[in-house]
């Protein structure tokens, strides 16, 4: 059964909600701190639904809309979300409402939305969407655990039409403790020039990308998700390529049919060379791509990467901002997603051509 | 036909028993775990009664065998009903075939980092900063896994009050697609005063020892505690010739889509639920022998799951219970905690006692149990409702 991506939604650090301007126009962002472009919120929600919604909340319910728009889908038949941070700025302030002397007269708006799964439920309660819902959140695992639960979904044929995606925000106080941490990059001038950058850290970003999925044929579908896989901790390089092999051969490919492979390097050069390590396993005009130059890095940010490769696939070109190593491929059939974060949580994701 | 998911294992620990022998006691014994706060650290101390689980960190941290210095109670908790789960299964080496770990929480490590968090909220503290990298409910899971030693794969759910069930779903559909072929799943929550202030706010609290089900029930009483069990494939049980604790014949997950916090009245998303599981489970209304009721003991959700309960089951609505007077609501875990009392159930052949229930709801034609009570029990059917208009429904079979 093949699996198709029939709608986008992605709100990033870059002009990519409205589908239409494909990193051709790019927002650089100084400093290690890449905040998303808003979205022209007032057009897409109801003024009166969006004056009681926190920042992620706006960002996650507006993108799982555009991406239902794009998809003609009206009720989907599950919403699936990974947070790895959830609703941190309702977490900080309630907190800060309670403090620690405990006040007794507290609103509990701060408390209510500060629960995981709270994105999850406001998408359910503004489509009336009485199905599935589930919220994911394992670190560098989050968006991908949705994915798969999306994928069982449509194997197990509970459902046509599933709603995954992936949110999370950056606030001052979370870019504050990062930054105390020691986690970002000082020194950075432009965002851009991540790659050229040889130093320890990263930049931070944040997101919210939907994608609908489906089991249906339809012009209008992006690419196909041909496969996905987890990898904890692993070991060793070995285990690493073994994980290459778990997309790669229920699908009859092999490592030269790869035609882009979209990796999450992030400039921080104590754990960037297992990106390098990994390329060396693909032949030398494979094209090699990056994406968090543009929207940071943060534990969801493959949602962004499998935004870039089904446009990819869907318009056959890459978009110049986001080579890393040039390629003449005239097609682009398969593209793979590596990503890690922090070396821990790996996932591949393979992306194909209808 | 489908292949059935069994259950192979099971471990929790909550107010009323360090282990599952001890909360079947406390279960038979009808003995309350609920009581005056002797380890959080909060103002409300005289106040609310809770369900602590009854050792400090560090009485967990030894009971555990564990030398990190700092480790949250929800990883402590976690970690000793995962083990005794793998333990009752007989499973010694996780790395014998593809397992995994899922595990459900709503507060991760929120016991720990909530001082901190505030510290550098209200005043830009940057001590123990560090710390905070085990704030988020991943990394509670991460590390559990790493104790157990599992790494095929491992996740974490956070639908607040259903988080265990769905991680119960999860696991059972994992093993069905042949992506796993055993997984330690269900759930861990340690109290905080994240949640207490949070509830309190919410003006659901009960200052009293709760009552589920009662007339005159005043709120919840907030507990902590873990539960997991372990599910195997039926091609590891054929190669094992393991004798199976039951298995998992039903399970659904819908949602109200009516308010974020509350319930509708009519309990639309618990009806859907229960009726979605039982027909995957392919059983009628008048099979089902016991239920394990969400029943935490607020005005809302008692009255919209009673009325649920009379959707489907009209004027026969089975024996039924919550055992959410025995443990408080332990919130991320209660799915977890009440799979295992589920389990018992079918295990023994009894149900249990409804605790401090005295006057029934009059809108309900029906009332929960009051008394421990030995009968035939081959199918139990366990309901976990939260915020975010999520309900889970999972049944057990014999």
């Amino acid at each position: 059964m093949k699996i198709y991506i029939s709608g986008m939604g992605n709100i990033s650090p870059q002009t990519t909600f409205d589908n239409k301007n494909f990193l051709d126009e790019i927002v650089s962002h100084e400093g290690s701190r890449l905040n998303i472009v808003d979205p022209p919120y007032k057009e897409i929600l109801n003024p009166r639904l969006m004056r009681r919604m926190t920042r992620i909340i706006k960002m996650g319910v507006t993108s799982a809309k555009i991406c239902l728009a794009e998809a003609k889908v009206e009720m989907p038949d599950a919403i699936i979300t990974g947070t790895a941070m959830g609703c941190v700025k309702d977490t900080e302030t309630f907190l800060l409402a309670y403090g620690s002397e405990e006040s007794t007269l507290l609103t509990p708006t701060a408390f209510i939305r500060s629960t995981h799964n709270t994105v999850g439920g406001q998408i359910a309660l503004m489509l009336k969407c009485n199905n599935y819902n589930f919220t994911y959140v394992q670190k560098g695992f989050s968006f991908e655990s949705a994915l798969l639960d999306g994928i069982l979904k449509l194997k197990e044929k509970d459902g046509e039409n599933i709603l995954v995606g992936a949110v999370d925000e950056m606030t001052d106080n979370s870019y504050g403790i990062k930054s105390h941490l020691g986690y970002l990059k000082e020194g950075i001038k432009n965002s851009l020039d991540l790659f050229q950058e040889k130093s320890k850290g990263i930049i931070a970003g944040e997101g919210s990308a939907f994608f609908l999925l489906s089991n249906k044929e339809n012009e209008n579908n992006y690419a196909v998700l041909s496969g996905l896989f987890m990898l904890y901790k692993p070991k060793s390089q070995a285990e690493i390529e073994n994980g290459i092999q778990h997309v790669l051969s229920p699908q009859g490919l092999e490592l030269k049919d790869i035609d882009a492979i979209i990796i999450g390097k992030n400039g921080n050069e104590e754990k960037d060379g297992i990106y390098d390590d990994f390329l060396k396993a693909f032949p030398s005009e494979t094209a090699v791509l990056g994406y968090k130059h543009l929207c940071g890095e943060y534990e969801t940010s493959s949602a962004f990467a499998l935004w870039m490769a089904a446009r990819m696939i869907k318009e056959q070109r890459i978009p110049k901002a986001t080579i890393i190593r040039k390629s003449d491929a005239k097609e682009l059939e398969h593209i793979l997603i590596y990503n890690h974060y922090r070396g821990i949580n790996h996932s591949f994701i393979l992306v194909s051509k209808i | 036909m489908p292949q059935k998911v069994w259950v192979t294992g099971m471990g929790t620990v909550s107010s009323i028993g360090l282990n599952v022998e001890e909360s079947f006691r406390s279960l038979c014994e009808g003995k309350t775990g609920i009581g005056p706060i002797s380890y959080l650290d909060t103002r409300f101390k005289e106040e609310y009664p809770l369900g602590e689980v009854k050792l400090s960190n560090d009485e967990l941290k030894e009971r555990a065998k564990l030398s990190e210095p700092i480790v949250s109670r929800t990883v402590l908790l976690g970690t000793l009903a995962a083990r005794e789960a793998l333990s009752q299964a007989g499973i010694s080496d996780v790395q014998e075939y593809r397992t995994g770990f899922i595990s459900a929480t709503s507060v991760g490590g929120m016991d720990i980092s909530e001082k901190i968090y505030q510290g550098f909220l209200e005043q830009g503290k940057l001590e123990d900063l560090s710390l905070m990298g085990i704030h988020d409910c991943g990394s509670t899971t991460e590390m559990m896994a790493d104790l157990l030693g599992i790494r095929h794969f491992i996740s974490t759910i956070s639908t607040a009050c259903s988080s265990s069930a769905n991680s119960i779903m999860l696991g059972v559909r994992l093993i069905k697609q042949g992506i796993l072929e055993r997984v330690v799943v269900g759930g861990t929550d340690a109290l905080t005063r994240f949640t207490l202030n949070g509830f309190n706010s919410l003006k659901i609290v009960d200052k009293q020892q709760c009552q589920p089900f009662d007339a005159n029930r005043r709120g919840l009483n907030l507990g902590e505690g873990a539960g997991y069990i372990v599910l195997e494939s039926e091609a590891l049980m054929e190669k094992s010739g393991k004798k199976p604790f039951c298995y998992l014949s039903g399970y659904s997950n819908t949602n109200d889509a009516f308010h974020q916090t509350a319930s509708s009245p009519t309990g639309d998303g618990a009806t859907r639920a229960m009726e979605k599981a039982m027909a995957l489970a392919g059983l009628k209304a008048d099979d089902i022998d016991y239920i394990n009721v969400h029943g935490t003991g607020t005005a809302n959700n008692d009255m919209s799951e009673g009325n649920a309960l009379m959707r489907i089951f009209a004027e026969h609505v089975p024996t039924c219970s919550s055992t959410k007077a025995f443990t408080g609501h332990t919130l991320g875990a209660a799915g977890g905690i009440e799979a295992v009392f589920s389990i018992l159930a079918i295990q023994n052949q009894v149900v249990y006692p409804n605790l401090f229930l005295e006057t029934p709801i009059p809108e309900h034609n029906f009332s929960p149990i009051t008394k421990l009570k030995e009968q035939k029990v081959e199918h139990v059917l366990s309901n976990s409702l939260g915020f975010g208009g999520n309900c889970s429904t999972l049944i057990f079979s014999k």
